[in-house]
């Protein structure tokens, strides 16, 4: 994944930086973020092929860099979410009225894209009928916030040595299936452990991974008050 | 990928308050009511379904759960486990009852025994945690459940008091319909009498008929001298009824006893009668 700022302040605010080293590395943070929910959106919203879906999508995030589509943004009138999504919308509508052919790449080059493995996503989430776009984007969204926060408890717990750790809420809380769900003692026999060690770790494991998912979520507010109202809505 | 089961999860770890560090993970909300949240929770130690009580401050559940622990009773839901969360809020652990609440239950077609055989078992829950020295103060329909198996448990001992602690002005809580007036208007003369009041506006929504109507409202009545003076007292009528016998609440009217002794006696009156019959035709045939 994209290597943010140590400090991890807001991307939305450091890509205003007048540090283009800090704006660019904000923009991949941006993209590592978004790019899924972007591209299932254009896929199902737009009824694009993989293949347009993946150019329009590679496309949006370079016409953002270049024109600051997201200078633009204003914390006070709308999520950043919503607002990526317009702009999104505004992007996708231009494209195919101008019926533009799309070029991948060009000035700035974007951090890599498996747009194969979202395809494959796609294909796993039932059926694909969608009523609610903005509910859809949410879900998407919040399905990449939680990844990414998954994926830094997982090289948080290699680097301290606490592979178990990030093992029993691999298994335990990321399983696909409910009925894949090991039990406690399971786990415990799988992992070699004691109950009372997988009760533990899982615990820390949560612990971990929630402060985990509202520091992503801080990463990607412009304000404070975004985030105290993103944190609110994720909280119930 | 992360899978839609698991991004429900992950949600849900999200939603309501933070168990980890307990043996127990939030599936969903079963109510909500004296002071804090009924949860349905797995035990994922034991690998059943539980439900957990989660107050909204960290006295609530204490005061609670130690008076449930008192209470041994097949009329009320024990307590399996206590704990603390990890911000500072208690929470107990109790059987979870498969049923439907009284106020459902009776929403369904129920004749007039069944629905007074329920009343009379809160009745007993009630008056064992009477002789206890607690009174609950927030009986109502809702805070009753019928389980699958027939059992009647009273549930919802948010609010409840024991006796011996009820000095002073005490804090006004309860649900209108079916508070006392001393309870309403906060007074430290509240005692076991509230929760006949209670009872008598359960009773009221149980029946129509006269003689119940008549123990409801005593039961019911402003003032707490003139209501039964305990829950045994108000049962005993309702057996009394369900017998067939006169109720302590009603003045019965000569043909309304007359009727009462019908129904009481309907099948030796008739065996009388069957009798009377045969023998006036036995010697209406012999004299023709």
């Amino acid at each position: 994944m994209a290597a943010f700022p140590a400090t991890r302040h807001s991307i939305v605010a450091a890509m205003r930086s007048a540090r283009p080293d800090e704006r660019r590395s904000a923009f991949d943070a941006l993209v590592t973020a978004y790019w899924k929910p972007v591209f299932k959106y254009v896929r199902l919203k737009w009824h694009a092929s993989p293949e347009d879906a993946a150019d329009l999508t590679q496309a949006f995030f370079l016409r953002a860099f270049e024109k600051d589509f997201f200078a633009g943004f204003d914390s006070s009138r709308a999520r950043f979410r919503t607002f990526l999504r317009t702009c999104l919308d505004g992007f996708v509508a231009n494209a195919r009225k101008a019926d533009a052919r799309l070029k991948r790449g060009g000035a700035v080059t974007l951090i890599p894209i498996d747009f194969g493995e979202a395809e494959r996503e796609l294909r796993h989430q039932a059926g694909n009928l969608v009523d609610d776009f903005d509910a859809y984007f949410h879900r998407e969204w919040l399905r990449s916030l939680f990844a990414c926060a998954a994926d830094r408890l997982r090289d948080a717990c290699a680097a301290r040595g606490r592979a178990d750790r990030y093992a029993v809420f691999e298994q335990y809380d990321l399983a696909p299936e409910e009925g894949d769900r090991p039990t406690y003692a399971e786990l415990a026999r799988r992992l070699g452990l004691s109950a009372t060690d997988v009760t533990n770790e899982l615990a820390a494991a949560r612990r971990e991974f929630r402060r985990l998912v509202l520091e992503a979520l801080r990463e990607q507010c412009a304000s404070d008050e975004e985030f105290e109202a993103e944190s609110r809505a994720l909280t119930g | 990928m992360i899978s839609e089961p698991a991004l429900d999860r992950l949600s849900a770890m999200f939603q309501g308050p933070d168990v980890t560090g307990t043996r127990y993970e939030l599936i969903s909300v079963l109510g909500r009511g004296g002071m804090g949240v009924v949860y349905l929770a797995r035990d994922t130690v034991l690998d059943r379904e539980v439900a957990l009580k989660i107050g909204e401050r960290p006295s609530d559940e204490a005061n609670e759960a130690r008076i449930l622990a008192r209470l041994e009773h097949p009329g009320i839901v024990p307590v399996h486990d206590f704990g603390e969360l990890p911000d500072g809020r208690l929470f107990y652990a109790m059987k979870r009852v498969r049923g439907d609440r009284l106020d459902r239950w009776m929403a369904t077609e129920r004749d007039l025994g069944e629905r007074l055989g329920v009343f009379l078992r809160v009745c007993e829950t009630v008056a064992f945690a009477h002789a206890h020295g607690v009174i609950h103060r927030d009986l109502k329909p809702e805070n009753v459940m019928v389980g699958e198996f027939g059992e009647v448990l009273v549930l919802d001992w948010g609010i409840a008091r024991e006796l011996q602690n009820s000095e002073g002005k005490s804090q006004i809580s309860g649900t209108p319909d079916y508070m006392a007036p001393e309870q309403a208007r906060g007074d430290a003369a509240v005692d076991h009498r509230a929760d006949v009041f209670a009872l008598g506006a359960m009773l009221e929504s149980i029946a129509s008929s006269a003689p119940v109507l008549a123990i409801a409202r005593k039961a019911h009545s402003a003032e707490a001298a003139a209501r039964y003076q305990d829950v045994q007292a108000l049962a005993a009528d309702v057996s009394r009824f369900l017998a067939g016998r006169a109720v302590e609440a009603h003045r019965e009217r000569l043909v309304d006893r007359l009727a009462r002794f019908g129904r009481r006696y309907r099948l030796p009156i008739l065996l009388v009668l069957t009798y009377l019959v045969v023998r006036l035709l036995f010697l209406w045939i012999m004299r023709s």
